[in-house]
């Protein structure tokens, strides 16, 4: 990763409950371990949470959950991603999400699920591994001119 | 660049032409990473024409811009304008991080075809953001986008360039940011084109509009050459919450645009003035930024702090002696570089 990439990550909470406590202390995370993120606030349907996705390039998107409607939704953002170009882009999910269900999530494309009381740092690490070697989806351009920037 | 580097070039330039929502961001991506693959994309894009009308959007953290900026895009969408957003704001200078959070107040357009918002983080001290920025703009423009607004909170010198390089420049204030003076203390005066009194509905809105109608007619009179028909910015009030007076300010943003498009001897010369800065911007941006890099200064930076914490030298010495350096022995290898690059023919151009 060149020193002027920066992972990007979209914060969304979809769902019509009232609470976005949980998304800001996870946004205010992912800044503190020096990701760029882009904040949408509450109240979030699939189709904004992508558009958002797609125009602002990011490598992920965190949705935190709590509404219990996590199956559909997960499934309405993952089915746009693709319909819209963006299957590259990471999900990943936050929230009060039991089990079975958390490994039905996997098992449709999402990357991990983080349950109610895992430390902030358990998805910042996760995230930071992923992206070791470069921001997946920009790469193609970026990788190979920054070597060459670079090289010499 | 390698051939399948410029095949990626060529592939993103093409979808951006078509607004293709995906090639666009990713164009957009290559710009803000600062890579020789966005800077190949923007040359292929370069419109001299300057089809796109840039508005800059500025004022205190708070003050209403984003707001603003979501209803002047709705009005500039009921008149079939396609309107392209870039909203900047500062990145943490202790872990580079920054939470981007101005679309939460524009959601009534992320699904429009006919608008992109796009969030950027001002990154790296070392200069870029204005450069950024612009880039960024101009990639818009190539996608057809007919109204750039852009939103920067107004502190600093970058995000005053930033403006600066719109068409029309729009001051926010609000009764709460402080008088006048502190204002043109901020040397922010002389960058505005129109000013918006936000927050009317609170206190103090129409002390701080005399305090600013004051200041204009002020720097009136001591710039009163003569000149004819010249462009005095006018104040709006607004309660953006309420959408009251955003109509008066689009049409004062309108009255602008057809001032400077009005004489075509000063839109020549506004226009070379731009380019002029643009090129400056874009020299520094590309000189700094390739020095930084290519000698590691940020290396240079955290040896010297400590260097300079254990009482072995100042920074004027220091860095004079770097400068020195950097000037007389060149860059270790530049000059190889140019050769190939002539060698190379145009497809290189930086
Ligand atoms: N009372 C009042 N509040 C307003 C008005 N315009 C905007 N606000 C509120 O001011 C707050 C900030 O508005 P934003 O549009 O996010 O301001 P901003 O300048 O974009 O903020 P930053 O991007 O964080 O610098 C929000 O809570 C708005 O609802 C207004 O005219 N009157
Ligand atoms: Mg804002």
């Amino acid at each position: 990763m060149t020193q002027d990439e920066k992972i990007r990550i979209l914060v969304a909470k979809p769902g019509l409950d009232g609470h976005d406590r949980g998304a800001k202390v996870i946004a205010t995370a992912f800044r503190d371990a020096g990701f760029e993120v882009i904040y949408t606030g509450l109240h979030q349907t699939p189709e904004m949470i992508v558009d958002a996705a797609i125009q602002e390039d990011v490598d992920v998107v965190s949705l935190s959950i709590l509404s219990g409607a996590h199956m559909t939704l997960f499934q309405r953002v993952l089915d746009l991603l693709r319909e819209r170009g963006g299957e590259e882009i990471h999900v990943i999910g936050g929230g009060i999400i039991p089990e079975e269900d958390a490994a039905k999530l996997r098992e449709m494309g999402v990357g991990e699920i983080f349950g109610p009381g895992t430390p902030t740092g358990a998805p910042i690490e996760y995230i930071r591994r992923r992206f070791e070697t470069g921001r997946g989806q920009s790469q193609q351009g970026t990788e190979e001119a920054a070597k060459e920037g670079d090289a010499t | 660049m390698t051939p399948s580097a410029l095949e990626a070039v060529e592939e993103i330039a093409s979808r951006v032409r078509n607004r293709d929502r995906r090639g666009l961001a990713r164009g957009l991506s290559w710009i803000e990473d600062r890579t020789p693959a966005g800077r190949a994309l923007l040359d292929r894009l370069y419109r001299a024409d300057h089809p796109a009308h840039r508005v800059g959007i500025t004022g205190p953290p708070g003050s209403g811009k984003s707001t603003i900026v979501n209803e002047l895009t709705r009005r500039l969408r009921a008149r079939g304008a396609a309107v392209g957003i870039l909203a900047v704001d500062p990145s943490s200078p202790f872990t580079g991080g920054a939470i981007l959070g101005d679309r939460i107040r524009m959601q009534d357009h992320s699904s429009d075809p006919d608008v992109f918002i796009r969030s950027m983080a001002s990154r790296g001290s070392l200069g870029g953001l204005a450069a950024a920025s612009i880039e960024a703009s101009e990639l818009l423009e190539a996608a057809g986008f007919d109204w750039i607004l852009l939103e920067t909170v107004g502190v600093g010198q970058s995000e005053m360039e930033v403006v600066e390089a719109a068409d029309t420049t729009v001051l926010v204030l609000v009764p709460e940011s402080g008088d006048a003076v502190q204002v043109m203390k901020a040397g922010v005066m002389e960058g505005g084109d129109v000013f918006v009194i936000n927050k009317y509905d609170r206190e103090g809105g129409d002390r701080l509009e005399k305090e600013v109608s004051l200041m204009l007619e002020l720097s009136r009179e001591l710039n009163a050459t003569g000149v004819a028909d010249r462009w005095e910015p006018p104040i709006c009030r607004t309660v953006a919450l309420r959408a009251d007076g955003i109509d008066a300010l689009l049409e004062a943003i309108d009255r602008h645009r057809a001032h400077l498009e009005r004489d075509p001897e000063r839109r020549r010369e506004v226009r070379s003035r731009k380019i002029a800065r643009r090129l400056r911007t874009q020299l520094r941006d590309r000189l700094v930024g390739g020095l930084v890099r290519r000698w590691d200064l940020e290396g240079w930076v955290a040896e010297t702090t400590a260097r300079i914490q254990e009482g072995k030298g100042s920074p004027y010495a220091l860095v004079d002696s770097l400068v020195a350096r950097l000037l007389e022995e060149g860059v270790p290898g530049a000059r190889d570089d140019a050769r190939r690059s002539e060698g190379r023919g145009a497809e290189e151009r930086p």
